[in-house]
This record gives structure tokens, sequence and C-alpha cells, in this order.
């Protein structure tokens, strides 16, 4: 195993990106992630890429498009404000089947919000976040290797299914710093001939489209898109199960929350309380699996989040809402403590899970 | 013996503009100047929203639809995914380039990114029916502004070449029209330096087109170009806005 070096989350996204291939990154400034177009601003130059810092946001994801379309792996950066403003962009990238690589360090909101760390913009990401019926893969590390190990796989799945990754992280996952380890496998980029790189007078000539004004068309599209989604959930859904084996009670946590409901676990049960955690790892597609298994044998779920209660909506749904399901949360940059998560640990605890 | 042909870099299907549209000359202009440079293999050509919305189905290269004013970001990112090989236009309006993609206008002309941009001015909206430009004139009656554009409610007119003059970025700048034989050569011409300055390296060229709207005018085709040379030259004068390399050696 090859030296563990010590990163900031957000450096390690940048330098499993180039790791991935990744040469062109656009993005435009804005806290808490300024540290990936720092990285990329210093390292591109020196290994042949292009880092350009775009005039707004809705610029670089439209440059973002751009590559693209010529069928390079590429990505961009931002935070919560500055995903609202991609959102265009994204519900483009979609319509055009394109695969892009876009990293949401997340933030206070709703508005300008805060800078400090957040879980809020789940709905954002899991639901498409633009216009038009789509859906990104959405991926959500819960540790800085997790950071450079999950970019590498959000451009290898973006390459495969033509749709955006998006790492679902936030400003404590952006700015800690872990040892890492940058021994990343990464699987080569499929063939594009799809891309829009000069026909060289010898094929037809390749559109970059996402517009079709005939209704049966467009339809037709849609459908086969979420044929390629409904594989993907099938396929692709990630997660961990944490002392799940014979748990009365569940913690649902992704992310840094998930690493605050371990340390809260760990010390329910060494007070006699069965709790186990499920962290998905990938948000879109949901984990349904492990959730619809623990609806049968837990008598209750705390969904532990940085926000008002998002993720909570998909977790009911995957249980069908047979066992109750609580939220313990912390907003506008505020983050949930191993007190918090324990005591709702024991309030579930002492009734049983009865509601 | 063939006196007229339609150039390889235009597909050979009818297009959807209206009687008397300018769209399809400068489309040919543009397909002309890719057969002659010889570079129709390796361009890639983005589309932008409006009524020159399918001009992906009309050129024969590679082509890309962006989303409504985004076609200079787009453009920089294809461009510089390979510099060497990608050639790289837009084909935007008025409410595409001016209003709506202003900021990417401007700032793709900032950093003389290495692209030609042809832009069309008809001073209108034309594909949602005729509502009021960046580029429609003072008094110019339009949906939106139906007693005519008061400046003093909605301000004027933007002079688009002479603006991005004011920059030190962009190397090329000119406005043409093409109401006649003659425009039309001299527009040919522009193009076709426009693409050549990409060719050579010497960064962001503009042609801006004033065109005809008879549709959306209420006017008739010869009408039309006649309301060019009267109403819409006057405030848009034809010339070089901005030739940096102009004087030097070739």
């Amino acid at each position: 195993m090859a030296d563990k070096v010590l990163m900031k989350g957000n450096e390690a996204i940048a330098e499993a990106a180039i790791i991935a291939g990744c040469r062109h990154y656009f993005g435009y400034p804005i806290t808490p992630q300024t540290e990936i177009a720092a990285y990329m601003a210093k390292k591109m130059p020196k290994i042949g890429g292009v880092f350009l810092q775009a005039e707004s946001e809705i610029a670089a994801i439209n440059m973002v498009y751009g590559v693209a379309a010529a069928g390079k792996r590429v990505m961009t950066s931002s935070s919560s404000p500055g995903i609202s403003l991609k959102s265009e962009g994204l519900s483009y990238l979609a319509g055009s089947d394109l695969p892009a690589l876009v990293v949401n360090v997340q933030r206070g909101g709703p508005g300008l919000g805060g800078i400090q760390p957040s879980q809020s913009d789940y709905f954002q990401a899991t639901r498409g976040s633009g216009h038009g019926d789509y859906h990104m893969i959405v991926l959500a590390p819960s540790s800085v290797q997790e950071m450079a190990e999950l970019t590498v796989k959000g451009f290898e799945l973006a390459d495969t299914y033509r749709m955006t990754s998006m790492i679902l992280a936030d400003g404590t996952m952006g700015q800690m710093m872990e040892p890492v380890s940058l021994d990343l496998e990464v699987k080569p980029a499929p063939e594009k001939p799809w891309a829009t790189v000069g026909t060289k007078l010898q094929r037809k000539h390749n559109i970059v489209n996402s517009l079709s004004l005939v209704p049966e068309e467009l339809e037709k599209f849609n459908f086969e898109r979420y044929e390629r989604y409904n594989y993907i959930k099938e396929n692709e859904a990630m997660y961990e199960e944490y002392l799940m084996d014979d748990a009365e009670y569940a913690i649902a946590a992704f992310g840094i929350t998930s690493r605050v409901a371990k340390n809260a676990i760990n010390e329910a049960r060494k007070q006699g309380i069965k709790v186990g955690m499920i962290r998905p790892i990938t948000l879109w597609p949901f984990p349904v699996a492990p959730f619809k298994k623990a609806a049968d044998k837990v008598k209750a779920i705390i969904s532990v989040e940085l926000s008002m209660g998002q993720m909570i909506d998909d977790v009911k749904l995957a249980t069908e809402c047979k066992v109750p399901v609580t939220l313990c949360n912390r907003v506008g940059g505020m983050i949930v403590s191993p007190e918090q998560v324990l005591e709702a640990i024991k309030a579930v605890a002492e009734n049983g899970g009865a509601k | 013996m063939v006196v007229f042909d339609k150039p390889h870099a235009l597909n050979d299907m009818s297009m959807h503009y209206c009687p008397g549209c300018t769209h399809g000359i400068i489309h040919r202009l543009v397909a002309e100047v890719m057969d002659e440079l010889g570079i129709e293999g390796r361009t890639i050509g983005i589309a932008p929203v409006g009524c020159s919305v399918m001009a992906y189905n009309y050129f024969n290269c590679d082509m890309i639809e962006a989303a409504h004013g985004r076609a200079p970001a787009v453009a920089t990112g294809v461009k510089r995914a390979d510099p060497e090989n990608n050639i790289v236009f837009t084909y935007q309006g008025d409410g595409d380039l001016a209003s709506i993609g202003m900021a990417e206008t401007v700032h793709a002309a900032a950093r003389n990114e290495n692209i030609t941009v042809i832009f069309v001015n008809n001073a209108i909206y034309g594909m949602t029916g005729g509502q009021m430009a960046p580029t429609s004139l003072p008094g110019q009656i339009t949906q939106t502004s139906p007693y005519g554009r008061d400046v003093n409610h909605c301000g004027y007119p933007i002079r688009v070449c002479e603006m991005l003059s004011q920059l030190e970025g962009p190397e090329y700048l000119e406005r043409v029209t093409v109401n006649s034989v003659k425009q039309v050569r001299n527009a040919k011409k522009a193009i076709k330096k426009a693409f050549q300055n990409q060719l050579d390296g010497k960064g962001f060229s503009l042609i801006e087109v004033v065109s005809s709207c008879p549709t959306n005018w209420g006017l008739t085709p010869q009408a039309a170009l006649k309301w060019i040379d009267e109403k819409m030259l006057p405030y848009y004068p034809l010339g070089v806005y901005k030739d940096r390399s102009a004087g030097e050696e070739k």
C-alpha cells in the first residue's frame, strides 16, 4: 500500500480528479470549496491541463458542457448558492446526456445563508436541481479518503451512464484534514463516438442537443433516460452498514453526520441499547434495500441530518413507513453533537420505538 | 457546368426560416467560408436559442445546441478541450448574445478566446413572436413595446461592436449587413477573416450582421431590406470597430 499523505478534503477531490484523467476545471470562487479551484490553478498548467476561472457559475457549468460535448473528462465545483446558479446547466447536461463531475461542498441556506457546513441541498441534489425530469448520481463521502475515491468513481459512473455525477460534501468534509492514500485505481474512459470533435469529413455530423420539438420524441427520450436510471437504481446503490446485525434501532446518516452518529452509537451500545446505522454512500440512487430489510427488524429509525429533514423522506419511502422515523438535526451551519444523537437514541429506546 | 452549388458545409434540407429572413444568407456565407478554408471536418458550431436554434441541423459540421446566451461559454469549453484541432464558432441572435448572454459575450471577448462569433442583429426576438430586443431601436414597435420603445422607460439599444471595442481583449470586431449583393460580398469577406483569425491563433473575432425580420417587423422582404438602410444602419453604422492585427505584415 502506498504512503498516505495529509490532505484537506477539498484538495483530495482535486488531486483525485487529476488522477482520474480530468484535465479541465472551470469554477467561480465561493466558500467553503475554494481550495479545489486553488489546487487546480496551481496544478493544471503544469500537467498540460486547463484551469479557467469563469465569469460566473453559469459560465463555468457551460464551459463544462463544452468540454463534455468534446468528449473529455471535466469538472466544476461550488457551494450551495453556486449550485443553484449551475442548475440550468445541470438540466442541459442531463438533456444532452453529457458526462461531467460536479462538486457541491454545501453550506447553510437558503439564500446567501452562511458559510458553515450543511446538508440542506439534499433535495436539490437528489431531485435533479434544474428543470425537467432527470437525475444525477449523487455521492456522499464521509472521509477525506472517500472524497478521493468517490471522485474517481464519479467520473467513471458519469462516463458509463452519460450523466452528471455530483459529489455532495459539506463544509466540514471540505476543510478537514486526514491521511489519504492516493493509490487510486482508475478505469480508462470509454469511447465516445457521440462527441463533437469534428467529423474529419468521415462521418455524419454529431449533434449534442437537448431540444426536441416533437412531443412523441421528447417523451421517448425521457422514457429511455429513465430506463437507464432504473438500471442504475438496481446496480449502483452504495451504502455502509454499521452494527446492523443485531440492531433494534437504526440511524440513517450520510457524510459528516454519520461520523458523529458512530460515536453516539458506540456510547449507546455501552449503555446496552442495540443501535446500528445505515449510511447511504449514494444518495441517488438511494440504497433502498438495506432500509427495506431494516424495516422488518428495527423498532425505529432516526434520520440524523444537517437540514430540516430531507433524507428522512427517502428513508420513509424506502421503509414504506413500516417503522417510525424521527429526525435529529441541526441547521444553519450548526452540527449535531454525539450527545444530541445519543439523546435521540435514548428517547426512541425508552418508549420502545412507539410513536 | 456547375455555376451555382450548395456549399458542402451546409446540409441539403429546407430551412424553417420565414420568407425574406436573412438567416439563410448568413448560414450560406458561414458554410462557404468553411468550404473555402477546408475546415468543415474540424469545426464545431454552437447554436443559440432563438430563431437559429436549429442551425445544428443545417450545418454539416459537428454541432452543439447551447442554453440561451451561453454559447460563448460552451465554445470556450470546446475550444479549450482541443485548441490545436478544434475550430469553434457560435451563431447567436441579439437576445441571446446581447441580453441574456451578455456576460458570456463580454468575458469571452475580454479573454480573447480564440473563437469566431457570428452575431445576427435583427433588433427583435423572432422565435417567440416579436418582442423587444436589447437592440430594438428607439420608438420601435414590438409585442412588448406596443407603443414604441420608450428609452426613458426601458433604456437604449446596445451597440455591441462599439461596446466590445473598448476592451483590450478582442482581436477583431466588424459590423456588416446582407441587404444587397455588395453587402453580402462584404459580409463574406468579414466572416472569412473572422475564421482565418482563429486559424492564425489571433483570438476573439465577432462579426455583427445587421439582418432583417420581415415577419416581426411587419414588412415585406423587400421593404425590410430597405428598412435596414433607413432605420438600422444609422443607429448601427457598418465598419471595422477593432482589428488588432491591422497593418501587420501577412
